[in-house]
């Protein structure tokens, strides 16, 4: 069975919301709508105090080459446009809707009926995805309209559809691919028009054996998209590993996917690709998974943008007792949040519950050299030494090392025996590294 | 015997071709080097803190020799006495520097700001300070893991277990801004070390409003502009809801102290008040004016 070469761990997977139906988040009362929802810089509000939005109209609109449009979720008046305090304390802009009924945006096709044939160009279809603010889903948020332009003088040969989840706990993706994969497969033969690509690979990891079997069956009246099973493995959802696990290329150190021929997207994005192209219908909602093991009704929720965490938690059953953290994501990357009363935004892939006992980190001990990290790293590199390195601040030496290879996936931790914090440190490097080449970059 | 003095000879003999080899090498690859620089350097510190914005105090003694005048370049660990020492040698003439040391201008201990969640990634700062705002709901404050204590070369500056603050060692300080870079949040300020060590500062960063700043820190400057009105020298300035007093205009008259309904502005090295009655007088208007403002602001 297929998967990537290097490195990689396999964490326990608690799917506890796996097969759980997606049930639909009640609409607030008052939505705070996050316009840095991406990767890049946040968006300029056009909207001003007093205006009356109607769900799926465009508040916000890009800033900048790397950025992505802001739509309402919700139907109302705009009562703020101001800063708020997001999950780490930090204040970043908002537009706060205060809501009143649920209307939408007149050009918006409500209807569930599935709407096969498209008739746009290619060009109409990447313009159609950057209105409707589509972004990656998958975790960075990344402009989806970017991934679909490649650079002059590149072209995309295949595209890689990313329905691995490979993150424990969450199953967002996986539900949504068992409710609505005929959707799913109109937006890739959407995305395959825009590419102009011929073949489609869909990765889907055999610890989803019904979506593999859903996914097979459908491919089967698709021409050009090809079902591959794959190892269950952490972390195949990331670009380079899943590149590797599926056409067995390398993408090489600081290049994009493109370099390959290969563009990578989430089978979410594809979702909303399908649902912004065929129903008109912007990036206003996403589906997160709320879960963790004292969790009483560990579920898939469709969340609207700018709705409270409070909301969906109090929809499975409210916070349990004995929690020590809460994550915002998966327990590999996700981030622990301060607090849980802030609105959910594009990036809102789960929440997780962790126990205390669950969340405690161990002292730190010595390195014993085990090589542990360096076995699990996916992307070749020595943790153990970034880490000394960047606790040093030896900068030039982290760059040769490569830090800015790694994809902070967090096996080096994971797996090391002492407890060492190796990616607290690695990404502190990376991070103090990026600010030196950016600085090198605008000097030349 | 013969062996003896055959060796003598023939030892001595090589001692001295080697001799005259390495005379010439000497003379033939020799580096003309201005004799001045290992006497400057000699008379600089040797701490090589790069306090002075050069790598270290040799870097620091050439850049003297090749400058024309001393108006730049100063040692902040050596002050000016060793800078008119430098002047001495170079024949030029080093301008007086106040001394300076560095100063916390956070108060945010256990006591005065409430800790809200617990971080138990590793200990840094800087590595805190990217995820998140810190312990606390400031997010201007002290994050407490020591990043000063790690960079500090001179050991003066140490984290006080009771507050979880740094505290700077004044007599240790040697002013090289160190830990100014290594902070952060910024909080870490160099100012000027006062007649007597005598020096009021603001102790906080936050620029949050009013209402927000309170709840999050009980003596936070909250930007009531009350030391503004006081000050008699312009020395005091309030940009985003936070109070800066110019250390270059203050004249040390504590007015600004006894104002200061939350308590944000400190001094230090003072003698105590001349009217020990008078302290707990204004002790409590402080209090009433504290109340007088949280209601207000609800």
């Amino acid at each position: 069975m297929k998967t990537f070469k290097i490195g990689g761990v396999h964490p326990q997977e608690n799917k506890l919301s796996a097969g759980s139906k997606i049930q639909k988040v009640a609409l607030p009362t008052q939505a705070i709508i996050p316009l840095d929802q991406h990767l890049g810089a946040p968006a300029t509000p056009i909207v001003t105090v007093g205006d009356t939005v109607k769900v799926g109209q465009l508040i916000a609109t890009a800033t900048g080459f790397i950025s992505a449009n802001v739509h309402a979720s919700v139907s109302g008046k705009v009562t703020k446009i101001d800063t708020f305090v997001d999950a780490w304390g930090k204040r970043s802009p908002a537009i706060t809707i205060d809501v009143e009924g649920d209307e939408w945006a007149d050009d918006i096709i409500t209807s569930k009926e599935i709407n096969r044939i498209c008739k746009l160009s290619k060009e109409e279809i990447i313009t159609k995805i950057k209105k409707a603010g589509i972004v990656g889903l998958g975790g960075a948020c990344f402009p989806t309209h970017i991934k679909l332009t490649p650079p002059p003088g590149k072209t995309a040969e295949v595209l890689i559809i990313n329905a691995v989840e490979c993150e424990p706990y969450l199953t967002c993706d996986h539900q949504l691919m068992m409710e609505h994969g005929e959707e799913i497969f109109i937006g890739i033969s959407i995305l395959m028009k825009a590419l102009g690509v011929q073949k489609t690979i869909v990765g889907i990891e055999n610890n989803k054996k019904d979506a593999i079997d859903y996914f097979q069956k459908l491919a089967n009246r698709h021409f050009g998209i090809e079902v591959v099973s794959l190892k269950t493995c952490y972390p195949q959802g990331g670009e380079k590993q899943l590149i590797d696990a599926l056409i067995g290329r390398q993408v090489p150190s600081g290049a994009l996917p493109i370099e390959v021929g290969a563009v990578v997207q989430n089978v979410a994005t594809t979702f909303a690709v399908y649902e912004a192209i065929q129903k008109n219908k912007p990036l206003i909602e996403r589906v997160m998974t709320v879960t963790g093991k004292n969790v009483k009704n560990p579920g898939n929720f469709a969340i609207r943008f700018g709705t409270p965490l409070t909301a969906v938690v109090e929809m499975a059953g409210g916070i349990p007792e004995n929690t020590g953290k809460i994550i915002g994501g998966g327990p590999m990357m996700g981030r622990a949040h301060m607090t849980i009363d802030v609105p959910a935004s594009k990036r809102t892939s789960g929440l997780l519950f962790m126990t205390k006992e669950e969340s405690v980190r161990k002292e730190p001990q010595n390195c014993i050299r085990c090589a542990k990290c360096i076995s699990a790293c996916p992307m070749g590199l020595e943790p153990y030494l970034l880490m000394s390195l960047s606790e040093r601040g030896m900068y030039e030496e982290l760059e040769k090392n490569g830090i800015m290879d790694c994809i902070e996936c967090g096996c080096c931790l994971f797996s090391c025996p002492s407890y060492r914090p190796l990616l607290d440190y690695v990404r502190q490097g990376k991070a103090a590294v990026g600010n030196i080449i950016r600085a090198r970059n605008a000097k030349k | 015997m013969n062996i003896i003095v055959l060796s003598l000879i023939v030892l001595g003999v090589l001692g001295c071709l080697a001799s005259v080899v390495l005379f010439l090498v000497a003379r033939k690859f020799n580096v003309e080097e201005d004799p001045r620089i290992d006497l400057v350097e000699e008379a600089l510190p040797s701490a090589n803190c790069g306090g002075c914005g050069f790598a270290g105090c040799r870097n620091f003694a050439e850049a003297c020799v090749n400058a024309d005048s001393l108006d730049n370049l100063n040692c902040p660990v050596g002050g000016t006495s060793t800078m008119t020492k430098v002047g001495e040698i170079l024949g030029l003439t080093a301008n007086a520097t106040d001394p300076m040391v560095a100063v916390v201008r956070c108060n945010g201990s256990h006591k005065n700001c409430q800790r809200t969640n617990t971080y138990d990634g590793a200990k840094n700062c800087a590595i805190a300070n990217s995820l998140y705002i810190g312990e606390t709901d400031c997010s201007f404050g002290c994050l407490g893991f020591g990043d000063c204590v790690t960079a500090c070369l001179f050991d003066a500056i140490h984290i006080n277990p009771e507050t979880g603050l740094p505290e700077v060692d004044e007599d240790k300080c040697t002013a090289c801004g160190t830990c100014v870079k290594a902070c952060p949040k910024g909080i870490i300020e160099l100012r000027k070390k006062g007649p007597k060590n005598r020096r009021i500062f603001v102790s906080c960063m936050n620029k949050d409003k009013d209402g927000i700043a309170r709840k999050a820190c009980s003596v936070a400057c909250i930007g009531c502009g009350k030391c503004v009105k006081e000050c008699q020298f312009d020395a005091i300035t309030i940009e985003n809801n936070l109070a800066y007093i110019d250390f270059t205009k203050c004249r040390l008259c504590r007015k600004c102290v006894d104002v200061c309904p939350t308590g944000s502005i400190h001094e230090l090295n003072f003698p105590p008040r001349k009217k020990q009655e008078a302290v707990p007088e204004t002790e409590e208007i402080k209090t009433i004016k504290i109340e007088d403002l949280s209601e207000s602001n609800d």
